[in-house]
């Protein structure tokens, strides 16, 4: 189809997407046969009922009754474009996958061509530790150029999309909901900012209300537009894992941040690696083994990075006890009572007192090296 | 023929002198009462007849009037019984009036001549003392009550039998028959005498945050998982506040005399320690009936109120905290009247950190993070901004309990708090307020100057993110009660930095 004709195709496409009880595989069906949407759409009911079951037919000829050419235009007031697999902005990656969707709609801009892109995912209910390897993993990645994909959900994809838009990369959401709908609505501000710096992806058509049921299947377009699924933080039981399955159907990398294994947080991450997944261990180390793999043969991005150390300046200002408090704490928050009993066995800090203690603590949450979180302690970066 | 004896009303916390005015004369027979009666007053025409009677006292066929002067205001309650039968008594030449000029009574009439117990007399019987009446004749189930009262006796009576052959009786006679109520000096015990902060293993933040609260006046909020001992520290706060005075004594009796409660109180000099349950309803704290009864925010007056389980009650039972916490008293309107009582307490709260209370502990937590916004969010922001201090009650371990250190006695720490208090009571000596938590924002900086380099502290610690614009009159309010904990009267860099940390719990809450 060339260019022009694909625009004029656009009103049926998006109509033909919008017919119920077809399917995916139907309308694909049907445009192989018909040649074109508007084909489709203006086949007599003859042509139409050897390849459709009776309810598609009805559905069909029911849908036939809208207005075909408003609703688009609708569409292209809301500032939403609709890509039609066919469509030559149709992302290739997208396009390859078993299970393709017929069309999506998109706010904002989609991954170009051999881009080179990294999906980020993980726990919505993520720790601290997730929040700081997530944001390390998007910024570094992001700060190369590679395209960041996520859901925009709550916790490890939420941090890596808006690290991702800090660092000044691209990144693309794929929601479970319209994309004109912002899901999880505190997300407003990332949702904008995706919008303009990057864009929002969904298969379902605008105004559609997220939804348990939508949420599995957005899965597999957010593997299946990205080179490698990375896996930040994962329960065993969770729809991270999902994606990691239709990933691997997808025949994408699955790289892996592991955990301690006393973390319910890290027990599905662990679970991977030990069915043999990659374990990712630095970002760099990830865009080294990918350099050498799926994207074998593709520019060069100049990679010379480990996880940024922004907190080692300060410790060196450190004076002795202030330092050895901060070797008592780590990614996992513990409580006063928790850090004091520890302090009690410490040779240097056992004679403190609480008020010491609290000064000292307050006086490494300014330099940034801990974070308070509610009258528990972690460390914001590893020492 | 006309005569008067003496009783006393009450409208909320105010009690007022009657004056019951009798009068027999000839005229269509009947019984009259006025003087703005309310029903329940108007029932007594029954209960003082009929006990009269079954007394052997037969009214005289005649026009009886009653008035309850000053007329204009509205009585209420069945107090006024054992006085309309004294009137009736003396008017109908019995006794003498003029011997009891200097008499009240007050109590109930059964049908059978028993005299019942009214609820309120300590706070009649306080203003009336304050009139010139000397002695009360009182139900003698509650003559104790009054044996609170200084400058006023009072004299317990059973039956209505008695009352007569108390007026009856000669001067001397009548002391003699009718020895006045002598205050017994029991071995009073301050609430929760048996327990101590030592009882408390490990938590040295939470029970260094509560001694900040005692000593300043600052309402507590206490966080921590199930079983961590929140309840336990709650407990005991009302013995490291220093004991009542005598005026504040009083008043507090005065609350449960009128709420019908005194006999809790027996026996205890301490402060109040209340604790409603979660389930409890507006009326239930803030006062309710139809003549309003001090609810449990005004049974908490001068003593702690303490909200076990704080998001769990209801947003409208939250709300009621509002104006007590902002005026220091309740007030209810009803058609009758507005009834204010008052209700200045600390409030001390305790909550789960989460819905499932084992946050942050990812492991054990199985809350979204939208589950513990939404459970935080309960306790509105009008409510959070009058909370100070923020402290966390951490897990506890078995082997905590093996520790030598048992942390300090209740003793110890109560003499801290004393005198952080001398020193606010010497700071606010000619102002309206008496402790540090209840300055207001634009007073903070009169009595809490800071240095250059303490101001420039907090410019730091703003600008690192480790507190709010909003918190910042609270920390230097915080700041102060620790120096004066620590009996220092500037404000040092140290008194900041744990004031910082006792209110950064808050900010939890406005993510």
């Amino acid at each position: 189809m060339t260019e022009k004709e694909c625009i004029l195709q656009q009103p049926y496409a998006l109509w033909l997407h919008g017919v119920e009880r077809i399917g995916k595989a139907g309308a694909q069906k049907l445009l192989e046969c018909f040649g074109s949407p508007k084909a489709v759409y203006e086949a007599g009911e003859k042509e139409l009922s050897p390849l459709l079951t009776q309810g598609a037919l009805e559905s069909i000829l029911h849908a036939r009754k809208k207005d075909v050419q408003g609703e688009y235009e609708t569409l292209l007031k809301k500032g939403i474009s609709f890509v039609p697999f066919y469509h030559p902005l149709y992302p290739e990656k997208l396009y390859a996958i078993p299970d393709r969707p017929f069309g999506i709609f998109v706010k904002g801009s989609l991954p170009g061509k051999g881009e080179k892109s990294v999906a980020i995912i993980g726990a919505r209910d993520c720790s601290e530790y997730g929040r700081y390897v997530a944001e390390c993993f998007a910024g570094e990645l992001a700060g190369k150029g590679i395209r960041i994909i996520s859901g925009m959900a709550r916790g490890i994809d939420g941090i890596a999309g808006r690290k991702a838009l800090d660092a000044g990369g691209r990144t693309y959401a794929v929601l479970g909901c319209g994309v004109d709908i912002c899901y999880p609505p505190f997300h407003r501000d990332l949702y904008r900012g995706i919008c303009e710096g990057g864009g929002v992806i969904s298969e379902y058509p605008p105004g559609t209300e997220p939804h348990p049921g939508l949420f599995p299947p957005r899965n597999r377009i957010i593997s299946g537009l990205a080179d490698a699924v990375l896996v930040i933080e994962a329960r065993l039981k969770s729809g991270t894992l999902i994606t990691v399955d239709m990933a691997l159907e997808q025949g994408r990398e699955v790289y892996v941040v592991p955990g301690r294994i006393t973390d319910r947080l890290s027990d599905g991450c662990n679970r991977l690696l030990l069915q043999g997944a990659g374990a990712a261990l630095s970002p760099a180390q990830l865009i080294k083994e990918l350099s050498e793999t799926v994207w074998k043969g593709q520019r060069q991005n100049e990679t010379t990075s480990s996880l940024p150390d922004n907190g080692k300046g300060h410790i060196e200002k450190l004076q002795a006890p202030e330092e050895a408090l901060l070797h008592l704490l780590d990614f996992y928050p513990v409580s006063m009572e928790q850090l004091r009993l520890k302090m009690q066995s410490h040779k240097q800090l056992c004679g403190l007192s609480l008020q010491q203690t609290i000064e000292m603590l307050l006086k490494l949450g300014m330099e940034g090296l801990v974070k308070n979180e509610g009258g528990y302690y972690c460390l914001k970066t590893p020492l | 023929m006309f005569s008067a004896v003496y009783t006393g009303g009450l409208h909320g916390m105010e009690a007022y002198l009657v004056r019951v005015e009798v009068d027999i004369s000839r005229g269509l027979p009947g019984f009259e009462l006025v003087g703005s009666v309310a029903g329940d007053v108007k029932e007594a025409k029954e209960r003082v007849t009929i006990a009269l009677k079954n007394a052997g006292i037969s009214l005289p066929v005649a026009k009886i009037t009653v008035n309850l002067s000053p007329a204009d205001i509205r009585k209420e309650g069945t107090g006024y019984d054992m006085a309309i039968a004294a009137g009736l008594l003396a008017c109908m030449g019995i006794f003498d009036a003029n011997t009891v000029r200097d008499t009240a009574f007050l109590g109930e009439l059964a049908l059978n001549g028993e005299v019942n117990r009214v609820n309120g007399i300590l706070p009649i019987a306080l203003a009336l003392q304050k009139k010139g009446i000397k002695r009360m004749l009182v139900p003698k189930a509650k003559e104790e009550e009054c044996g609170l009262a200084p400058g006023i006796s009072l004299i317990g009576i059973r039956h209505i039998k008695e009352l007569l052959s108390y007026v009856q009786a000669e001067g001397e006679e009548r002391k003699k028959q009718f020895p006045p109520f002598e205050k017994v000096k029991k071995n009073r015990k301050a609430t929760g005498e048996n327990q101590d902060f030592a009882d408390i293993y490990g938590q040295e933040s939470a029970k260094r945050a509560a001694e900040i609260a005692a000593a300043g006046f600052h309402h507590l909020m206490l966080a921590g998982a199930p079983g961590t001992g929140k309840t336990m520290i709650a407990e005991r706060i009302p013995q490291i506040l220093p004991p009542l005075t005598d005026a504040e004594q009083l008043e507090v009796f005065s609350i449960y005399s009128i709420a019908g409660k005194l006999k809790e109180m027996e026996g205890k000099t301490g402060r109040p320690f209340v604790s409603p349950h979660h389930t409890s309803s507006p009326q239930a704290l803030a006062g309710g009936g139809r003549i309003p009864k001090p609810g449990l925010l005004s049974l908490s007056h001068r003593g702690i109120l303490f909200l076990d389980e704080m998001p769990e009650f209801s947003q409208r039972v939250l709300e009621v905290l509002r104006q007590p916490l902002e005026e220091k008293k309740v007030q209810i309107a009803r058609s009758g009247g507005t009834y204010v009582y008052p209700a200045d307490f600390m409030l001390v709260c305790a909550m789960n950190p989460c819905p499932c209370g084992y946050y942050p502990d990812k492991n054990r937590c199985t809350c979204s993070e939208t589950d513990i916004r939404r459970y935080l969010g309960r306790i509105s922001g009008p409510i959070l901004d009058r909370i100070d201090i923020f402290a966390e009650a951490a897990n506890v371990q078995v082997k905590d309990f093996h520790r030598e250190n048992k942390g300090e006695k209740t003793g110890v720490i109560r003499k801290r708090v004393m005198k952080a208090r001398e020193r606010q009571k010497i700071r606010y000596r000619n102002s309206i307020w008496q402790f540090n938590g209840e300055l207001p924002g634009r007073e903070v900086e009169h009595y809490c100057k800071l240095g250059a380099a303490e101001q420039h502290f907090l410019e730091e610690v703003f600008e690192a993110g480790q507190m709010s614009v909003r918190c910042y009159h609270k920390i230097i309010k915080i700041a102060r009660t620790v120096a004066d904990l620590a009996g220092e009267e500037q404000i040092t860099v140290n008194h900041l930095a744990e004031a910082v940390y006792f209110n950064s719990g808050k900010q939890r809450f406005w993510k």
